[in-house]
């Protein structure tokens, strides 16, 4: 027929995937491509952090205390320099502070979405390759930890260890430990997700010939499965993200998360609510917005990736 | 020598509901037998096909045969080799890779993250063989281009796909193939392509098939041998001229009569009774006898050995 | 005496991708008779399953019918659309589905499914629906018809449940039934009873049947004309009798000689090589040209050969009876 092209000649890998339904359905989607584009702008100004920022809010030499409680873009009445997003009452300017601030969070986050995901994924997919007792065990703690919210096991995490940590290392091991905690507190759902789709997987007769060759249990389980169950996890790896970003904040803000030496974008809101009602709205309002942009865009993109990998939904 | 010898082969599973159930709901244990004291022997070079209904026990038995079921009772011996108690890991190695398997579904058989060359190479690389221009091989021997060894498996067409499968069964070059249902999934004109392959290669490379399928009319044409499942029992084995021109058990009868036929226009035939009877409350005696329009007392208090009659080997009471 | 119960007139659906327009069913044409059986059969992707799902109104968007015309009972029906589509599916065309599930309510009794459906329909009451409800359950050869009417589907097996899904698409006394491949989850043995219940049922009451299907043999046994369909369009349309054992078509001549039935005694099968184009690639000229040992230029090129009341939609139709494979 005249209204069929003919197939397109094989290009590279880049343009393949380009062509693909995944990037078409990418292109097709204001949500999905401003989302994407706000968390992209949001990474990358973490990452090059120093380059960007004004001032090193971290540097106590730079600081000049009578820039403190600067107005937002407007000239300070001692020193009569200007900061975008004005300053706190330090004298540090807030852009620079929330530019820190985001990397500590997305650190974080990503850092104890990463923890939880290779644990969840180990433990689902041991769980439902081994099945039996096995299965029982990993199951029923994660149905038992399940009924607990996330931010309490958290806290809870966190509390205990740092009870245990000797009071001279604490500042510097108070990240490492929010990695855990709320890692530990959100592999729930990636075990449970990997767990049912291996369970599909597993019967599959891809897996069986792998089985009938020999090949060992391991081999069959990273090779064979693993990158089969590997869709919906990136789908709740975006979602977690966010949350993970937000129950960091939530610690902070409640105290025991970032310190102030280090601090999070939580702990700029712990720090900015104090200012509220004295009128400096500013070292409030600009962390919170950051937070709430980044996080809204990270679940907007995941929701997005949701649909376009579920191809039930289209 | 037969190269396959079943002896007795029972496999039972267990399909309780939870314990907890079991106690709040007051429920016994539920046990299905699948394959019920089937013995059948397999010669080299020749294809033998279970041929059955749903429930037949057929996919159990190849399961068993190939080693990924542990019998309940009873053994299949390939080569004299017991799969499933083996204990020289040589020569179970070496067992396995005379082994290969081909499923029902070329969707679901190939990894789909896998490119065709490593799905192809896998029998022979696992066990670190070289793997140096075989897939490509293979590919060109089961009808394909060399040049699809670096797509993905979605690139395919379900028949396509089924030759893909049968690549890589050839590719730890195997003597014994057990082919479930290869071509059910098939359309006709891609089966007839499909079948044909797999007869060449069998005689070119002198495989030996043990060939599982619900359809008569492919089992009538690629087989030496049939053997005829009931609710986990053999009922009748023969070849397919005598079994098809002359079935002596009632149940082989009354499947070749329900088939639909390609003459048959307008036929008006009585159809079959009954259906087939749940396989966790099997009837007593001989399985078929609640059906059997010719049933006995006897055939309802004793289940039938296997006798020969007349050049078939057949588990019924009044067979003749 | 033969009145056409449907009547297609160049049925085109099609479906709009991002790679241009794709034609699952193209400008088909066929009339099925009060009391008749008409056969759809092809291969998966041939549009069998297309073209019925366009009768009753159930293409999934955005597949869509673009041209020609869907007459039922002297009524234009291809444009009706939400209620009176739904009115009309119910009341004068009864489907049977391959999954009985999916065709019945899992959560409701089978005897208010069967109720509900002919209070819908029939203008009678409540006691009366439920006795013909009883009836029809056991003209379909339920046993204790009258108390089963209060179990559930999962109750029954596949068999029974396909024989419940035949007594309610019959139960609104459609003039029209459309069976897609309505045995091919059964065995054999139960497939054999569900297709001489249809044939029994469809023949007492004179409805006429669209029995989609894949299976040669179970076309060969039950319907009385057959229509083959290949890419999308009718190949060849006939008497069942002269189509499958002399078919004009080269198609329907490779897919009658490569199943094994017709093979009996050969070595080899027939086969036919390569498989059907896909939409996206669909040749020009006739559709079957390059897996065809007779094409010539002619079929190579637009434009493409059609039925015109004839048998076969082939410039170079078979004359010879087909070759009998002793």
């Amino acid at each position: 027929m005249a209204d069929t092209t003919p197939a397109p000649k094989p290009r590279g890998r880049l343009a393949h995937w380009w062509d693909g339904d995944f990037a078409y359905q990418f292109r097709r989607s204001p949500v999905a491509i401003i989302s994407f584009t706000v968390v992209m702008l949001m990474v990358l100004a973490a990452i090059f952090a120093p380059l960007i920022a004004p001032y090193d809010p971290f540097d106590p030499a730079s600081l000049n205390l009578m820039n403190g409680f600067s107005s937002p873009m407007e000239p300070n009445a001692f020193t009569g320099e200007t900061f975008w997003l004005g300053t706190d009452d330090q004298g540090r300017d807030v852009f620079s502070t929330i530019l820190y601030g985001l990397r500590i969070s997305l650190f974080v986050g990503a850092a104890a979405v990463g923890f939880a995901m290779v644990l969840g994924i180990t433990l689902g997919l041991v769980a439902a390759y081994v099945g039996g007792w096995v299965e029982t065990i990993i199951m029923r703690i994660a149905d038992v930890q399940l009924t607990f919210p996330a931010i309490l096991v958290a806290m809870l995490i966190f509390g205990v260890a740092k009870g245990i940590t000797p009071v001279e290392y604490r500042d510097q091991m108070a990240i490492w430990v929010l990695i855990v905690a709320i890692g530990l507190s959100d592999w729930v759902q990636f075990a449970r997700v990997v767990r049912g789709a291996t369970l599909v997987e597993k019967n599959k007769e891809y897996v069986q010939a792998a089985r009938l060759i020999g090949r060992g249990s391991g081999a069959i389980m990273l090779r064979h499965i693993l990158p089969n169950v590997l869709s919906p996890v990136l789908v709740i790896a975006t979602i977690s993200l966010a949350l993970a970003i937000i129950a960091e904040a939530t610690l902070s803000f409640l105290g025991v998360g970032a310190p102030p030496t280090q601090p999070s974008l939580g702990t700029l809101i712990r720090i900015g609510q104090g200012f509220l009602f004295s009128g400096e709205w500013w070292i409030l309002l600009f962390p919170a917005c950051t937070l709430l942009a980044l996080a809204l865009a990270v679940n907007l993109l995941g929701d997005w990736l949701r649909d376009a990998l579920n191809p039930k939904l289209r | 020598m037969a190269m396959i010898q079943v002896k007795n082969l029972t496999r039972i599973f267990d399909v309780s509901k939870p314990w907890l159930n079991r106690v709040i709901e007051r429920l016994p244990k539920a046990m299905l037998t699948a394959v019920s004291d089937v013995s059948f022997d397999v010669e080299e070079r020749t294809v033998y096909s279970l041929v059955g209904e749903s429930g037949s026990g057929k996919s159990t038995i190849g399961k068993m045969a190939v080693g990924l079921l542990k019998p309940t009772d009873g053994s299949v011996l390939i080569n004299d080799i017991d799969l499933s108690r083996e204990t020289d890991g040589g020569k179970l190695d070496k067992a396995r890779s005379d082994i290969q398997m081909i499923f029902q579904d070329p969707y679901a058989s190939l990894n789909p993250r896998w490119r065709v060359r490593e799905i192809i190479n896998e029998p022979v690389s696992a066990r670190g063989g070289n793997v140096v221009g075989l897939a490509e091989k293979l590919l060109e021997q089961v009808g394909l281009s060399s040049l699809d060894a670096d797509k993905f498996p979605h690139e395919f067409s379900g028949g396509q796909r089924q030759r893909i499968c049968i690549a890589r069964a050839l590719a730890s070059e195997p003597k014994l193939i057990v082919c479930d249902e290869p071509t059910s999934a098939l359309d006709v004109s891609v089966q007839a392509q499909v079948l044909n392959l797999m007869s060449d290669l069998q005689e070119n490379l002198g495989l030996t098939y043990l060939f599982i399928s619900h359809d008569l009319t492919v089992v009538q044409h690629i087989s030496d041998k049939i053997g005829v499942l009931y609710l986990g029992r053999l009922v009748e084995e023969a070849t397919p001229d005598e079994l098809f021109e002359n079935p002596k058990h009632p149940y082989s009868q009354m499947l070749l009569a329900a088939a639909p036929k390609m003459d048959g226009f307008g036929r008006e035939i009585d159809p079959p009774q009954g259906e087939i009877p749940d396989p966790i409350n099997p009837p007593t005696g001989c399985a078929f006898h609640p059906r059997c329009p010719i049933a006995t007392a006897k055939c309802s208090a004793e289940r039938p050995e296997m006798r020969v009659v007349r050049g078939a080997r057949v588990a019924c009471h009044l067979a003749e | 005496m033969s009145e056409a119960v449907l009547s297609i007139r160049n049925l085109t659906v099609e479906i709009p991708t991002r790679g241009g327009i794709l034609r699952p069913v193209d400008q088909i044409n066929y009339d099925i008779n009060r009391g008749e059986i008409l056969g759809i059969v092809g291969e998966s992707g041939a549009g069998k399953s297309m073209a019925g799902n366009a009768v009753i109104g159930l293409l999934n968007r955005p597949a869509k019918i673009t041209g020609g015309e869907i007459w039922l009972n002297g009524t234009r029906i291809d444009q009706l659309e939400g209620e009176d589509m739904r009115r009309l599916r119910g009341k004068h065309i009864g489907m049977v589905f391959q999954d009985p599930l999916t065709s019945l309510n899992p959560l409701l009794r089978i005897g208010d499914q069967l109720t509900e459906t002919m209070l819908e329909h029939l203008d009678i009451s409540r006691d009366k629906a439920r006795k013909r409800a009883a009836a029809a359950l056991d003209e379909v050869g339920i046993p204790a018809a009258a108390q089963r009417l209060d179990s559930y589907p999962h109750e029954f097996s596949g068999g029974m449940r396909q024989r419940v899904v035949i007594a309610l698409a019959l139960c609104a006394e459609p003039s029209l039934i459309i069976a897609d491949e309505p045995t091919t989850a059964l065995d054999v043995s139960v497939q054999a009873q569900i297709i001489a219940l249809l044939k029994r049922l469809c023949r007492d009451r004179g409805t006429a049947v669209m029995l989609i299907t894949h299976d040669m043999g179970v076309i060969a046994e039950t319907a009385d004309r057959v229509a083959v369909m290949y890419a999308g369009r009718l190949a060849e349309l006939g008497n069942v009798r002269d189509v499958v054992t002399h078919p004009e078509h080269p198609y329907t001549d490779g897919l009658m000689g490569s199943t094994p039935l017709a093979s009996k005694g050969l070595k080899r099968l027939r086969q036919i090589s390569g498989s059907m184009p896909r939409l996206t690639a669909m040749p020009e000229g006739c559709a079957f040209h390059p897996r065809c040992e007779f094409a010539q230029d002619i079929c190579r090129a637009e434009p493409r050969p059609k039925l015109n009341g004839g048998r076969s939609a082939c410039h170079f139709p078979i004359q010879q009876p087909a070759e009998e494979t002793a």
